[in-house]
């Protein structure tokens, strides 16, 4: 049927997952370089990752950035996992309107998410940035997020299966916890996942909201460039990628990745 | 009704009893499930916002505060001076750069994944998107060891004796706007495959039985058939590239200046937050007039290939 590709389209490809994947590589190998400075390969080392090991700071703005995490994950997948059923399942008065501002905080740039919650905490409240205000900060940012990816679930589950379980003599709550909540689990899942990505990844939003002790590793690691490469970086980098790499083939193995996948993909259509 | 009612008359039926029965149900099931996830953007987003609009028509009194003794637009009007305006044109510039740059390279590397992906398909995409979970900040940084002027694309380049010097890439527009494709690739192909896979390709046969060359077939069959999904790609680059502040400021120097960076300095260093505020909203402002009018194109594109 699909014939064969041409030779030009298919070196084009392969040039563009290596460049896709390059960086990463170089990133990888670069974090077991004995050398402080060169970009050349100067011998295999592990120093990098003792040093990383023996950085405070950076142990603290991992610790501080798993939290963030934590709590972004748990507030907006509950708030995220609410709104989207309620999207896919209810026809209710506004719900263009709600749509709207689902899409408005995907659309306004991080940088304009991170200045008005700076003015907002410090005019109203007087708040210098802090854990919790990072992690406020956060949960705002993913709920639509896992809003977009729940209600693509809800919305491709069949509602019949929910109103046979009623018809079998399920009450409405036992129908949703044994019928629609296990079918809904894998979009769950997806969008906590995304949630975590975003707020572990997240700089911009965060810079404006950290303060004195609340230091998330990309605001430190930002730092650390604008002062001067180190490999601890690197080494810092490299454990990121592989940790990020065994949850996603872990997610891959449960399934969950393919919703994501697909919730993704139409994501763009909801716009 | 007669006797023989059909599926569809009963699934009406039970359709309407529940929803009259229902009503009161549906209005508390919406207040539990839509109510919190609306108040928290309200509170935490929508209220944000207004009060950066309050503090934008402001000014920042002798002592540092802001006072909004004397509201005016003053703010707005300072944005024409020589600071914004070229910040916002090479913001438009970058950003419609890596946009044309994501779509020319995701394009092909989309219809091969569709075309001759088979059962690799998923795997494919995975493969795309898996950088897209490693976070951003990181891929960037990469970006500033490789480019370098003593980085490793030098030093190839100096070992294999094709140039004789360092070539300055870092800190130029070249960087960022590789950096930035580099990095919204992954938003362009996603979508750019699904429009492509969608892609009834008996059309394409069609158009190639009635003689059309593989060039007409493609410009006057596939590509308008994919257009929603070009739209689609533009805009989920276009977007977060305009507003972008980690690739400039990390593979730019102080010569690639765009609006986000600039909201951004006067906000940590000068401090004069009703001014940052107001270039803000002009970024806003210049994102979602630029969305609206994609969205109003792919509109008009999706009727085109529907009629």
């Amino acid at each position: 049927m699909s014939g064969k590709p041409s030779r030009w389209l298919t070196g084009f490809t392969v040039l563009t997952y290596v460049f896709l994947f390059a960086p990463i590589v170089v990133l990888i190998v670069f974090s077991f370089n004995d050398s402080r400075r060169s970009f050349t390969w100067q011998g295999f080392t592990l120093q990098w990752y003792e040093k990383l090991l023996a950085n405070t700071e950076m142990i603290d703005a991992l610790r501080v950035t798993l939290v963030v995490a934590v709590a972004a994950v748990v507030g907006a997948t509950i708030l995220g996992s609410l709104l989207g059923l309620g999207l896919a399942r209810l026809r209710f008065r506004g719900s263009g309107g709600v749509q709207t501002l689902l899409l408005l905080p995907i659309m306004t740039p991080e940088i304009i998410m991170g200045i008005s919650l700076l003015v907002f905490f410090s005019q109203l409240f007087g708040l210098n940035g802090s854990i919790g205000q990072i992690a406020l900060a956060h949960i705002t940012f993913c709920i639509s997020y896992v809003a977009i990816t729940v209600r693509a679930r809800a919305a491709s589950l069949d509602p019949r299966l929910e109103e046979a379980a009623r018809d079998l003599g399920a009450s409405a709550v036992g129908a949703f916890r044994h019928v629609t909540l296990p079918l809904l689990a894998p979009g769950i899942a997806a969008g906590a996942m995304l949630a975590f990505a975003l707020s572990f990844d997240d700089l911009v939003v965060t810079s404006f909201n950290t303060g004195v002790g609340s230091t998330t590793l990309p605001v430190q690691i930002y730092s650390g460039i604008r002062f001067g490469v180190t490999p601890q970086i690197n080494a810092i980098s490299t454990i990121i990628v592989a940790v990020v790499s065994i949850a996603l083939l872990l997610a891959w193995r449960l399934g969950a990745f393919r919703t994501a996948a697909r919730a993704v993909v139409a994501d763009p259509e909801a716009a | 009704m007669t006797a023989a009612a059909t599926p569809a008359d009963v699934e009406s039926a039970r359709g309407a009893s529940r929803e009259s029965a229902g009503t009161r149900s549906a209005a508390a099931a919406t207040s539990v499930l839509v109510l919190p996830g609306v108040a928290w953007l309200g509170v935490f987003f929508l209220v944000p916002l207004a009060i950066m609009a309050v503090v934008s028509v402001g000014a920042v009194d002798s002592a540092g505060h802001i006072t909004l003794a004397n509201p005016s637009l003053r703010n707005y009007s300072h944005a024409l001076d020589p600071e914004f305006i070229p910040a916002l044109l090479r913001s438009i510039y970058y950003a419609a750069a890596t946009t044309l740059l994501s779509l020319a390279i995701g394009y092909p590397v989309a219809y091969w994944i569709s075309r001759y992906g088979g059962r690799h398909k998923v795997a494919l995409l995975i493969l795309v998107m898996l950088p897209f979970w490693t976070s951003y900040l990181i891929r960037t940084y990469a970006w500033v060891m490789i480019l370098r002027d003593n980085g490793v694309l030098n030093s190839v380049l100096l070992d294999s004796g094709v140039i004789d010097e360092p070539i300055p890439i870092l800190n130029t527009d070249v960087s960022v706007i590789l950096g930035m494709t580099y990095g919204f690739l992954p938003y362009a192909i996603l979508p750019l495959f699904v429009s492509i896979d969608r892609l009834d390709y008996s059309m394409v046969q069609a158009a190639r039985d009635l003689y059309a060359s593989g060039r007409g077939a493609f410009i006057h069959v596939t590509l308008p058939l994919t257009m929603p999904g070009l739209v689609a790609a533009g805009l989920l680059t276009f977007i977060p590239a305009l507003g972008d502040f980690v690739t400039p400021s990390v593979l730019g120097g102080a010569q690639t200046t765009t609006i986000a960076k600039l909201v951004q300095t006067i906000f940590t260093a000068g401090r004069d937050w009703p001014y940052g505020s107001a270039l803000g909203f002009l970024l806003m402002g210049v994102t979602i007039v630029g969305t609206l009018v994609a969205l109003r194109s792919l509109r008009r594109e999706v009727m085109g290939a529907s009629a």
